[in-house]
């Protein structure tokens, strides 16, 4: 009896670890994660390779120091300049575009404006906003745009509050505070149905959101590189980047692929 | 890594940063004060069921034992839903008093919980006791609070601890709202979020350290307690 619960529980403790497996780390943002698209690519992956491919949503911010740190194989993330510096520093091998979309202001009801430099002007004079606060991709973009006006975040009052989350919780306290905030277009048409949040602003250069790919340095951890370079390969092929633009929610394209740009 | 974060722990600490000082003094004193108001209730809760026959008896205890458990952000959920919903009004939403309420109630059910069992195990001897001695309802609800001082003791402090420690229902009501409502639970998980791991385990030596201060100077006051 005592020799069955034993060998029971290495049983128990053999499945967890599932070393023998072949699996794939897959670091990403939860703007990416949320948006679903994940879930609806990796299938054809997984089939094609029977690699079974683990996704971590975090923050770009954490996503590049799980990198550093050799606890990812691959980065989905979008900060152009902070993943060429991380490949730069040599803690990535290769980096590509993979695919773009946009960033979006929303907030409870429209406040016809027509640029950008008078979407921030309105927003600034008369209503409260939601920062992100947490250095991610998002985040940055809004810093970005916000510097790039000539505002200076920190003198800004009361009506800018940093909540600190992902994009996910960030809309869902927007739309339940009546805030405005800046997101990307595909976790807000991915939380549509649980939001009452509009589109305040959108279509602008300025506003784009490029996604890219980092296989980690292969250096810097000990599993077997072939899955990395499969899944690199894969994510920048042809047909991988036609079945990406045919994601669609809300009868919109999410994702508008552009490797090799 | 562990290294780096002892001497962050220190840098943090020793830096009189504001925000950080705010964060700390944010999360004390709500923990504290729903401790207080959540250890209250729990006891006269915990007395007034064990000693009180009713139908139900059974059936209360075994909801007050299931809420002991309720995780966190459930219970963080449930109050979200109340003060979006039927306490709209009040304007709690993403504030430090919908803070309080959700701790209060995580507190109160721990509480309530420990004194039911340890005043049912105390109560018959001293009770009969007390009946011949003729004394009235008062005096023995009075007389079993004596007769259990350390289990209340002990459930404050694991009233306190469980306030102290959550993330999920602060997060959810309160917001992490920079300079507002960000407390150190949430301060740390955010850091986990930007991978900046060794200020989270700064902030959770420091939230230890405290946890330790306090317990130091309860030990003055019940010390038999700590013996």
């Amino acid at each position: 009896m005592k020799r069955s619960a034993i060998l029971l529980m290495i049983l128990f403790v053999f499945t967890l670890s599932s070393c023998s497996k072949k699996e794939l780390i897959v670091v990403t943002t939860t703007s990416l994660d949320n948006s679903g698209l994940l879930a609806y690519i990796l299938p054809s992956f997984e089939e094609e390779y029977g690699i079974f491919v683990k996704v971590v949503a975090l923050g770009t911010g954490a996503a590049l120091e799980m990198g550093e740190m050799g606890e990812a194989d691959i980065l989905l993330v979008h900060a152009y300049e902070s993943e060429v510096e991380f490949v730069n520093n040599g803690f990535g091998e290769k980096r590509d575009n993979i695919m773009f979309n946009d960033f979006i202001f929303v907030g409870p009801h429209e406040i016809g404006v027509m640029s950008i430099e008078e979407t921030l002007e309105v927003i600034s004079e008369n209503y409260d906003f939601y920062s992100r606060g947490d250095n991610s991709g998002t985040h940055t973009k809004e810093l970005y745009l916000w510097n790039e006006f000539g505002y200076d975040v920190d003198t800004f009052e009361d009506w800018y509050k940093e909540t600190g989350q992902g994009m996910g919780s960030t809309l869902t306290m927007t739309s339940l505070s009546k805030y405005f905030t800046l997101t990307d277009r595909a976790t807000y048409l991915s939380m549509l149905e649980n939001i009452d949040l509009v589109i305040v602003f959108e279509q602008c250069p300025e506003l784009k959101n490029q996604y890219g790919v980092i296989k980690v340095n292969p250096e810097l951890h000990n599993r077997n590189e072939e899955y990395a370079d499969l899944f690199y390969d894969w994510i920048i092929r042809e047909d991988t980047q036609a079945l990406i633009a045919t994601y669609i929610l809300y009868d919109t394209q999410l994702f508008y692929p552009n490797a090799g740009d | 890594m562990i290294l780096e974060s002892v001497i962050k722990a220190f840098e943090l600490l020793f830096s009189f940063d504001r925000e950080i000082y705010s964060i700390i003094f944010l999360s004390l004193t709500i923990s504290i004060l729903a401790t207080i108001v959540g250890s209250f209730f729990g006891t006269i809760f915990g007395i007034l069921i064990s000693i009180s026959d009713f139908k139900l008896k059974k059936f209360t205890k075994k909801i007050v034992f299931t809420f002991m458990g309720i995780p966190p952000v459930v219970l963080g959920l449930i109050v979200l839903l109340l003060i979006t919903g039927p306490f709209d009004g009040m304007n709690l939403l993403f504030t430090k008093s919908a803070m309080f309420i959700a701790q209060t109630l995580l507190v109160l059910p721990i509480v309530t919980g420990n004194i039911v069992i340890s005043s049912e195990k105390t109560q018959k001897k001293v009770l009969e006791t007390a009946t011949t001695l003729g004394a009235s309802k008062f005096d023995k609800i009075v007389l079993l609070i004596k007769e259990i001082k350390p289990f209340i003791m002990m459930s404050v402090i694991l009233g306190f601890s469980r306030a102290l420690s959550e993330v999920g229902a602060v997060m959810l009501v309160g917001g992490n709202i920079k300079n507002d409502t960000r407390v150190m639970t949430t301060y740390i998980a955010l850091n986990n979020s930007m991978g900046e791991y060794s200020v989270s385990i700064a902030m959770g030596m420091i939230l230890l350290l405290i946890a330790f201060i306090l317990h130091t100077l309860l030990a003055r006051f019940r010390g038999d307690f700590y013996d």
